[in-house]
């Protein structure tokens, strides 16, 4: 599966995406991203799947996009 | 001049005409920050007519605005940003009604200004900022039209805008963002960089929707998140939703939320230099015993580390500025901004050398990692 960083984020990871695969669920791919990337952990941001936010736990499937989305403060 | 021949091209316009320029120029809108996004914004409603703006902002033209705000000009540097783009609207469209607010949106003055307005859209620059506009205009049942930038990126949506179906609950900022970042945690443009038709096209895409809303053509970019990658030249758009755990927003939760708003820093102490340092440079130093480490981050946030001799958050160093030690400080946040102006805050105060860390701990965790 696509996962898609913005804003701030893409400093975070150091890349604007990653393909990563055997993940079951949004909850595991946080926990994933997190111990990759600690600072995530103290991120803020919100976590789409296929374009729609997410409020809980979402299985994922390897053709799902999933988009984490920090705001933004600039103008 | 020939009200109708001024805006004869928009009214002729499918599902424009007279009924939707007369709506304009019947609407009330507020706009807060005269900068980046507020600039484009405001020329744009003007042109189409809106027939009354509030304008409202703090600041002073400077030279480092000039490259994005294409209302001011060399000469207007100094100037109050609200006078000068009162009497540039004026020389553009002489028949609007501008009213001035020439200070900053506070949590005393909020609600009683945006309670006279239709709509607010927000060209703010700051959280503080963008919070308390969605709180007051959830509290005044207002909708708000969002616009914010991050270096080459930008996104744009329309919070708590109501509809026919009053029983459904309003989308606001707080269901994607419920919690305010700390200040330093996401960078400004002072800090980020931004290209002048980054913040222009965004703000003028809040002025379409701000156009949108009043009218009643088309469809809003309620419920939905609009990302533009100028680099890219992409567009994400991410449906929003109503969250079960967001906070109810009610007068008592206002008043707990906006005690924080005055600056942590006074505004002498923001022009003194830090030297910032890499994080080679931070890993080479850090083990120098004339060296103390000083890691400014809140207590709550993550990871803990392991290298630091203290951990004093930026909210609480003020207090505690005497208790430091007659060392070299190597100052370390989030991503290096919060570390540069605890520097500010220490150097303003007591006379040591200090370092901030360039990038903070996500730059370090990406150096140690490689």
């Amino acid at each position: 599966m696509k996962i898609l960083f913005f804003g701030s984020l893409t400093d975070v990871i150091g890349e604007a995406d990653l393909c990563l695969n055997g993940i079951a669920d949004t909850d595991a791919l946080q926990q994933f991203l997190k111990a990759q990337y600690p600072m995530l952990s103290s991120a803020k941001y919100f976590v789409a799947v296929n374009q729609k936010m997410i409020s809980e736990n979402t299985l994922l499937k390897p053709s799902d996009t999933v988009a984490l989305m920090p705001p933004f403060s600039g103008g | 001049m020939s009200e109708n021949e001024r805006y004869s091209r928009q009214m002729i316009l499918p599902g424009f005409g007279l009924v939707a320029q007369e709506k304009l120029w019947a609407a009330k809108v507020l706009l807060v920050g005269l900068g980046g996004l507020g600039c484009p914004a405001l020329q744009y409603l003007v042109g189409a007519g809106v027939g009354s703006i509030g304008i409202m902002d703090a600041d002073k033209v400077s030279t480092s605005n000039l490259h994005r705000q294409l209302l001011y000009s060399e000469t207007d540097i100094g100037q109050l940003k609200t006078t000068v783009a009162a009497k540039k609207i004026l020389e553009q469209n002489a028949a609007i009604s501008i009213e001035i607010y020439a200070y900053a949106i506070n949590k005393q003055n909020a609600l009683q200004i945006i309670k006279d307005y239709d709509l607010v859209i927000d060209g703010t620059d700051n959280f503080s900022a963008k919070y308390l506009i969605n709180d007051a205009c959830v509290l005044l049942n207002k909708p708000w039209i969002y616009g914010a930038v991050s270096r080459y990126e930008g996104q744009v949506s329309v919070f708590n805008l109501g509809s026919l179906n009053l029983a459904q609950p309003l989308i606001n900022y707080r269901d994607i963002f419920p919690q305010k970042p700390h200040s330093g945690e996401i960078a400004s443009c002072e800090t980020a960089g931004v290209l002048g038709v980054m913040s222009g096209m965004i703000g003028t895409m809040q002025a379409a929707e701000a156009i949108k809303i009043i009218t009643g053509i088309g469809k809003p970019l309620y419920g939905r998140i609009f990302n533009y990658n100028l680099l890219e030249g992409n567009i994400y758009e991410i449906e929003i939703v109503k969250i079960k755990d967001a906070p109810t927003i009610d007068q008592a939760f206002f008043n707990t939320m906006h005690g924080e708003f005055d600056a942590v820093i006074d505004c002498d102490a923001l022009d003194i230099e830090i030297e910032e340092i890499n994080t080679a440079t931070f890993i080479k130093l850090r083990t120098n015993p004339n060296i103390f480490v000083l890691d400014v981050r809140e207590r709550h946030e993550y990871p803990v580390i392991d290298f630091s001799h203290a951990q004093i958050p930026m909210s609480e160093l003020q207090q505690a500025i005497f208790d430091l030690p007659e060392k070299e400080l190597c100052i370390i946040c989030h991503q290096g901004i919060r570390s540069i102006y605890a520097g500010q805050l220490i150097r303003a105060k007591r006379n040591l050398k200090v370092y901030s860390v360039k990038g903070g701990l996500t730059a370090y965790f990406n150096k140690v990692k490689a």
